[in-house]
C-alpha cells in the first residue's frame, strides 16, 4: 500500500495546502527578490539619475565626483553587447538548425555538442575573458570594441544555442514532414517553415543572451578596456571601448559616496535598457507570429 | 505503360532496431483508383505509406530493405533525388498540418520551391486548386489571413490543395479523416472520388466502413505481413484469407 492512501481524505488535504504553500513561498522569494533588487537601485540611484548622466560624456575627474554622465559606457555596452549577439546569432542558427535537421535524434554527435553547450555555458565569465585575452593577443589586437564582441560573443553563444535549441526541437515532427512531402528540401524548410514556427523562442532566446552580454563584467575586464570616449567611426572597433558594467565597477569601488550614488544609478540605466529593448522586441514579434501554429 | 502500374513494391521490409515493421512486402498499387490499406493498430499501414514517398527514412533508427519502384524507378537508389520523388505524391496526414503562414502562402509554396515565380500564376494555381479542394468560396475573401485560423476540416482540404499545388500524380492519405466532424470528413472523401480519375490514390484507414464506401482496391496488413489484397468487391464479399475474415466481422482489432 502507498503511504498516502494511509493518510485518508484529511491527510491528502493539508497535504495539498503544504505543497501549496511551499510553492506559494517560492513565488514570493523570487519575485520579492526583483523587486528587491530594482528597488535597491532605484532608491539608491534616483537621486543622481539626471538627463546629464546619459546624454554626455565623463568631464574630466568624473569618477572623483566631477562633471560629466556615462553615454560613452551607454553606447559603447550597446555596440559591444549588440555586436557579440549578432555574431553569437551567426554562429548558433546554423548549429541548432543542424542539430535539429540533419542529425538523428540520439546522434553521438548531436548530444555531445548539446553536452558541450552545457559546460560552455557553466563556464565563469572571468575564465572566458582570460580566454578572450588569450585570443585577443594570439590575433594581435589590443583591448578594444572588436576584443571585446568576440568574448562576449563565446559567453553568449551556449546561452542562445540552447535556448534556440529547445524551441526548435519543439517544432512537430508532422510539420517537416508536410514540408518535405511538398518536394521541400532540408534547408528550404528549416528558412521557410522550422524560423517562422520557431521565431518567438528565438528571439527570447537572443534576449536572454544580449540580457547577460551586455551585463557582464568579468569577460570585458581584460578585452575590452575602457575609455571616455563615445565609438563613433568605424575604426573604433580596434579601439578601447567604455561599458557599463565596468562603468558601474569603477564607481563603486571608489571611496566617495556621491560616485557610489552613481554607480547605482548607472545600474539603473542598465536594467532599465534591457528592459525597454526586451519590450521592443516582444512587440516586434508580435507582429510577425500571427501565422504561429499553436 | 499500361501494363506497369504507378507504384510497385518488391520485398518491402522496414525494420526499427530489432522490430520488424513490415515484412517482406510484395504488392502492385492499381493507377487512377483508390487503394484502401486497411488493418489492426500497429500492422505497419502508415509506415507502407510513408515508405512509398521515404518519409520513413527521417526516422530514427529506421532500416528499409527490398524496392518500391514509383514510374518505373526505384525510389530507394541512393541517387533518387529525393525531393523530386516527394513531388510526385501528395500526402494528407492524421491531424491536418498547415504551414505556419497564410492560407495563400500554404498553397503557394510548393510552387514557390519548384521554381514558380510569376504572381500571375500563383494567383491562378492557389484559385484553381482551392475550388479543386472546395474550399475557394469558404476562404476567397481572407487569403491573406492565417491558415491556423481555419476550422480543421478546412486545414485538411487545404492541405489537399496545397499537396495538389505541386501537380503529384498520387496522393498518399495517412487516415486523412481521423481528426474531423463527420461532415467534412465526408467531403475529403468526396473530394477523394473525384480526384481518382486523374490521380493514384492510396489512403490509410482503420475504419472499415470507410474502406467500404471509398476504396477499389484493398490491402490487408496484418502484424506487418502482407495477408491479402485485391478489388475491393472481392475481398469484401469473399475474403480468402481467415485473419481478413475475422479483422472484417470485428473478431480482431
Amino acid at each position: 500500500m502507498f503511504p498516502f492512501s494511509l493518510l485518508g481524505q484529511r491527510g491528502r488535504r493539508t497535504e495539498e495546502g503544504v505543497f501549496r504553500g511551499l510553492m506559494v513561498f517560492a513565488v514570493f522569494l523570487v519575485v520579492g527578490s526583483l523587486l528587491l533588487i530594482v528597488l535597491t537601485i532605484i532608491w539608491k540611484g534616483l537621486p543622481s539619475l539626471n538627463l546629464a548622466m546619459i546624454t554626455r560624456t565623463p568631464q574630466g575627474g568624473y569618477y572623483l565626483g566631477k562633471e560629466g554622465g556615462i553615454l560613452n559606457a551607454i553606447v559603447g555596452s550597446l555596440y559591444l553587447a549588440g555586436g557579440a549577439t549578432l555574431l553569437a546569432l551567426i554562429l548558433s542558427l546554423p548549429v541548432v538548425l543542424y542539430l535539429n535537421l540533419y542529425t538523428r535524434k540520439y546522434s553521438p554527435l548531436a548530444n555531445f555538442v548539446r553536452f558541450s553547450f552545457d559546460v560552455l555555458w557553466g563556464v565563469p565569465s572571468i575564465v572566458l575573458g582570460a580566454f578572450g585575452f588569450v585570443v585577443m593577443v594570439f590575433l594581435g589586437l589590443k583591448t578594444s570594441l572588436l576584443a571585446g564582441i568576440i568574448t562576449v560573443a563565446l559567453l553568449e553563444f551556449p546561452i542562445m544555442s540552447r535556448a534556440m535549441d529547445e524551441v526548435i526541437r519543439l517544432v512537430p515532427r508532422d510539420l517537416k514532414d508536410a514540408s518535405y512531402s511538398l518536394g521541400a528540401t532540408k534547408l528550404e524548410t528549416a528558412l521557410k517553415v522550422i524560423l517562422r514556427q520557431s521565431l518567438p523562442g528565438i528571439v527570447t532566446g537572443v534576449l536572454i543572451a544580449f540580457g547577460r552580454g551586455i551585463g557582464d563584467a568579468a569577460s570585458v575586464l581584460f578585452t575590452a578596456g575602457f575609455t571616455d570616449r563615445v565609438p563613433t567611426k568605424l575604426s573604433a572597433l580596434f579601439q578601447p571601448v567604455a561599458t557599463l558594467p565596468l562603468a558601474i565597477f569603477f564607481q563603486l569601488g571608489t571611496p566617495f559616496p556621491e560616485v557610489r550614488q552613481r554607480a547605482y544609478a548607472s545600474a539603473a540605466v542598465l536594467t532599465i535598457l534591457i528592459l525597454i529593448i526586451s519590450l521592443v522586441s516582444r512587440a516586434l514579434v508580435k507582429r510577425y507570429t500571427k501565422h504561429t501554429i499553436r | 505503360m499500361e501494363l506497369m502500374s504507378h507504384i510497385r513494391i518488391r520485398d518491402l521490409s522496414v525494420r526499427h532496431g530489432r522490430t520488424e515493421i513490415l515484412k517482406g512486402i510484395s504488392l502492385d498499387i492499381p493507377d487512377r483508383k483508390i487503394t484502401a490499406i486497411i488493418g489492426p493498430s500497429g500492422c505497419g499501414k502508415t509506415t507502407l505509406l510513408k515508405s512509398m514517398n521515404r518519409l520513413v527514412d527521417s526516422g530514427d533508427g529506421i532500416e528499409v530493405q527490398g524496392e518500391i519502384f514509383v514510374d518505373g524507378e526505384n525510389i530507394y537508389d541512393p541517387k533518387v533525388e529525393v525531393t523530386h520523388l516527394r513531388r510526385k505524391m501528395g500526402l494528407l496526414s492524421q491531424k491536418p498540418q498547415v504551414l505556419p503562414m497564410s492560407i495563400y502562402d500554404n498553397i503557394a509554396y510548393g510552387p514557390r520551391i519548384h521554381g514558380i515565380r510569376s504572381r500571375k500564376k500563383l494567383h491562378e494555381i492557389v484559385e484553381h486548386y482551392l475550388r479543386v479542394a472546395g474550399l475557394w468560396d469558404e476562404v476567397k475573401d481572407r487569403l491573406g489571413s492565417p491558415a491556423s485560423r481555419l476550422s480543421v476540416g478546412q486545414q485538411q482540404r487545404l492541405c489537399l490543395a496545397r499537396g495538389l499545388a505541386v501537380e503529384p500524380e498520387i496522393i498518399l492519405g495517412d487516415e486523412p479523416t481521423s481528426a474531423l466532424d463527420p461532415q467534412s470528413s465526408q467531403h475529403v472523401e468526396r473530394c477523394l472520388q473525384e480526384l481518382k480519375s486523374d490521380y493514384t490514390v492510396v489512403v490509410v484507414t482503420h475504419i472499415l466502413r470507410q474502406a467500404k464506401r471509398i476504396a477499389d482496391y484493398i490491402v490487408f496488413l496484418y502484424l506487418g505481413e502482407l495477408v491479402e489484397h485485391g478489388p475491393a468487391a472481392e475481398v469484401f464479399a469473399n475474403p480468402k484469407n481467415a485473419r481478413t475474415r475475422s479483422y472484417m466481422t470485428g473478431e480482431i482489432s
